[in-house]
């Protein structure tokens, strides 16, 4: 029988983990024990709800409803300082509850303080644009369309910005293969030379760790070189090597070892 | 059936180029030898005058986030030379530095202090390397000889620490691989010597150069609120009036050690850039000697340590895993199964030579990190293109491309 494999996540995974091995946490401290964070929460609350806050590796993270989030950010924006939006993109939970986790990674100039609004929407729901408060989310909305599939309402070009432009399939999903889908191995071949010739010249090689040992074109056989293209059966003879130390061919006639200079100064 | 060789029709075909309205709409790149990679420009035109630009990316999209997932930590590392291949190792930096703020290491420091003299001989190659190509973009070819004069010296001492001079992977999670080589301070001092007098050969070169200063001077011009707005960083956040440096203001390694000023103009041109980058190089010469010192300062209390000794995630100096049987062990497993750092999520800017930098981690406890995000300074710096080159003339696109100082293996990733 063939081992399961889920389709819902194909990434590459741990091969072996011990039964018994409990994954540590990364320490999560209270708000309150920063004084600037704990002003940020307390004004964000008093206006939005917030699911939960705590403070990960000096940087405050906040859970809030999907749908405060054009108003958070411009009450962050607006009162709170915080002028940019350095980041922001999502997390794939498909395989777990078949959710999105929206990150948006905001920075105080003035305070020197950063803070990571997040919150969960379902799959196929869109999220508010916030490309009228920071220019800098056009693009990376743009570039979570491209790589999640999760669309932003409001937006003025929700068009992709990495892939080609008729790209199907969302490549940062954890159900996309690293090599690509079937979608992926076609796309050069319909492209360049169109449908018809797929007979010719079959689908892309996508996998680059992939070593034929009867490629003669891309992989020498050392000590078994056979001419360019060459169909190899597996019994052609060993090639001879001749070395100088052997008597074999010279490289070098007349090297004088005395008379040679090592240089230890790059500068010189 | 034979093949039908000439079938790859290009993406612009169903564009109008000349519309009723005199609008032209010229491409430009993405193979141009001013689009500084692979930047595709659209650019509708007035006579010469852009009325909307569209800047296109994604031609060097290597799909690295896609790689992280499916890599172990250590894996990742030299795949980050291949984002900001100006500066390797600040990328190299970068992704460390988050790891260990993940798992919560200390580094050593002797490590520290080689890890800062590789981050500022990146930056001056950076900022040696922009200015070369920059000036030549705007026709000034001496520059261009003279700075890549100066960045091949920093090549071939960066080339004996770590063996290679584009791709570094010179910084490893945990410390760095290898003390400096014999050499190494003394071929810096004389470099760092000298360059003073580089630095000033340039800037009678461009300073009051008339071609520069009508290609640089109110050109390209970025207000506070739009640097603010589009995600700016680095120069060119400086440049536009906000004196925000990572390295000062949140600082890591040992920055808050060493004296240096953080250089900033409120003017937003194409000059202003040009000065913050001249600026920059002479304050990273100081941070640089200032680092001598403290290395010779390491040398001289015994402090031998170049990696962080965390048994559960770094593997042990080499003569232990030579000659321990634990330490073996441990090794064999963190080169097969790779580390697993504990369940949870970081995000660490870092101030490479092109702004902040920054990586996102979110581990689910397993060697493969759950989710990397990174944050490349230079996608927003062309993401700006959209709103900056609108009002500008044709000439001045290329040499406003040039002061944003972009490069693609970081816009595309």
């Amino acid at each position: 029988m063939r081992a399961y494999k889920p389709k819902d996540n194909v990434q590459a995974k741990a091969y072996y983990t011990d039964r018994f091995y409990v994954a540590p946490q990364v320490p999560k401290t209270a708000v309150e024990e920063d004084a600037v964070f704990a002003a940020d929460l307390a004004a964000i609350k008093a206006k939005f709800a917030v699911k939960e806050a705590y403070i990960q590796v000096e940087q405050m993270v906040i859970y809030i409803n999907a749908c405060d989030i054009y108003g958070v950010l411009e009450l962050m924006r607006d009162e709170l300082a915080y002028t940019q939006l350095s980041e922001m993109s999502a997390i794939d939970w498909l395989a777990k509850d078949n959710s999105f986790e929206i990150f948006y990674q905001m920075l105080s100039m003035t305070k020197r303080k950063r803070i990571r609004v997040k919150y969960f929407i379902q799959k196929g729901e869109a999220v508010d644009s916030v490309e009228k408060l920071f220019r800098s989310a056009d693009w990376s909305e743009r570039e979570m369309f491209d790589m999640f599939g999760i669309e932003a309402n409001n937006h003025p070009f929700m068009k992709r910005i990495l892939m080609p432009y008729d790209w199907e399939g969302y490549p940062l999903l954890k159900s996309y293969p690293l090599e690509g889908d079937e979608f992926a191995a076609w796309y050069e071949v319909d492209k360049i030379y169109g449908k018809e010739a797929r007979d010719i010249i079959g689908p892309e090689l996508r996998d680059t760790a992939r070593v034929d040992s009867y490629d003669s074109e891309r992989f020498a056989r050392l000590g078994h070189e056979v001419p360019k293209g060459t169909k190899i059966t597996g019994d052609e003879p060993a090639v001879s090597q001749s070395y100088q130390e052997e008597d074999g061919v010279f490289l070098i006639k007349k090297l004088d070892k005395e008379s040679s200079v090592i240089i230890d100064d790059p500068q010189r | 059936m034979a093949q039908v060789k000439n079938r790859l029709t290009p993406f612009f075909e169903n564009i109008t180029f000349e519309r009723d309205d005199n609008e032209l709409v010229l491409n430009f790149g993405p193979q141009h030898p001013s689009a500084h990679g692979q930047l595709r420009l659209m650019l509708h035109l007035q006579q010469e005058q852009i009325v909307k630009a569209h800047p296109d990316i994604g031609y060097l999209h290597r799909g690295m986030e896609k790689m992280a997932e499916n890599m172990i930590y250590n894996e990742f590392m030299p795949t980050t030379d291949r984002m900001d291949y100006i500066a390797s190792s600040s990328n190299n930096y970068g992704f460390a530095l988050a790891v260990e703020k993940l798992i919560g290491l200390e580094v050593p420091r002797r490590a520290k202090v080689i890890r800062m003299l590789l981050l500022e001989i990146n930056r001056l190659m950076s900022h040696l390397f922009w200015l070369a190509t920059t000036a030549l973009d705007i026709g000034a070819m001496t520059v261009f000889l003279f700075a890549f004069r100066e960045r091949e010296y920093l090549m071939d001492i960066i080339e004996g620490y770590c063996g290679a001079r584009l791709t570094h992977a010179a910084i490893r999670i945990g410390g760095v691989p290898l003390d400096l080589q014999d050499g190494f301070l003394h071929q810096l001092r004389v470099f760092l010597n000298k360059l003073p007098q580089n630095i000033k050969d340039y800037e009678d070169l461009l300073d009051s150069n008339r071609i520069w200063l009508m290609r640089m001077e109110e050109v390209g011009v970025i207000s506070t609120e739009m640097a603010l707005s589009w995600g700016c960083t680095g120069p060119m956040l400086r440049a536009s009036g906000v004196a925000w440096d990572i390295r000062k203001e949140e600082p890591y390694e040992l920055y808050d050690e060493v004296e240096f000023n953080v250089p900033y103009s409120d003017k937003g041109d194409n000059y202003a850039r040009y000065r913050i980058y001249m600026e920059e190089m002479r304050e990273s010469a100081k941070i640089l000697y200032q680092c001598i010192e403290m290395y010779e300062k390491c040398e001289k209390d015994g402090q031998t340590e170049l990696m962080a000794h965390a048994p559960k995630y770094i593997s042990a100096p080499k003569i232990d895993i030579m000659t321990q049987n634990y330490s073996l062990m441990q090794h064999f497993v963190l080169v097969t199964q790779g580390m697993r750092p504990p369940v949870g999520e970081v995000y660490v800017p870092t101030e490479s030579p092109k702004g902040e930098l920054g990586f996102y981690i979110n581990s689910q406890g397993d060697p493969y990190p759950y989710r990397l995000k990174l944050r490349a300074p230079s996608f927003w710096h062309t993401g700006i293109l959209t709103d900056l080159l609108p009002g500008h003339y044709i000439p001045d696109v290329v040499s406003i491309i040039g002061t944003t100082n972009i490069v693609f293996g970081e816009v595309d990733r």
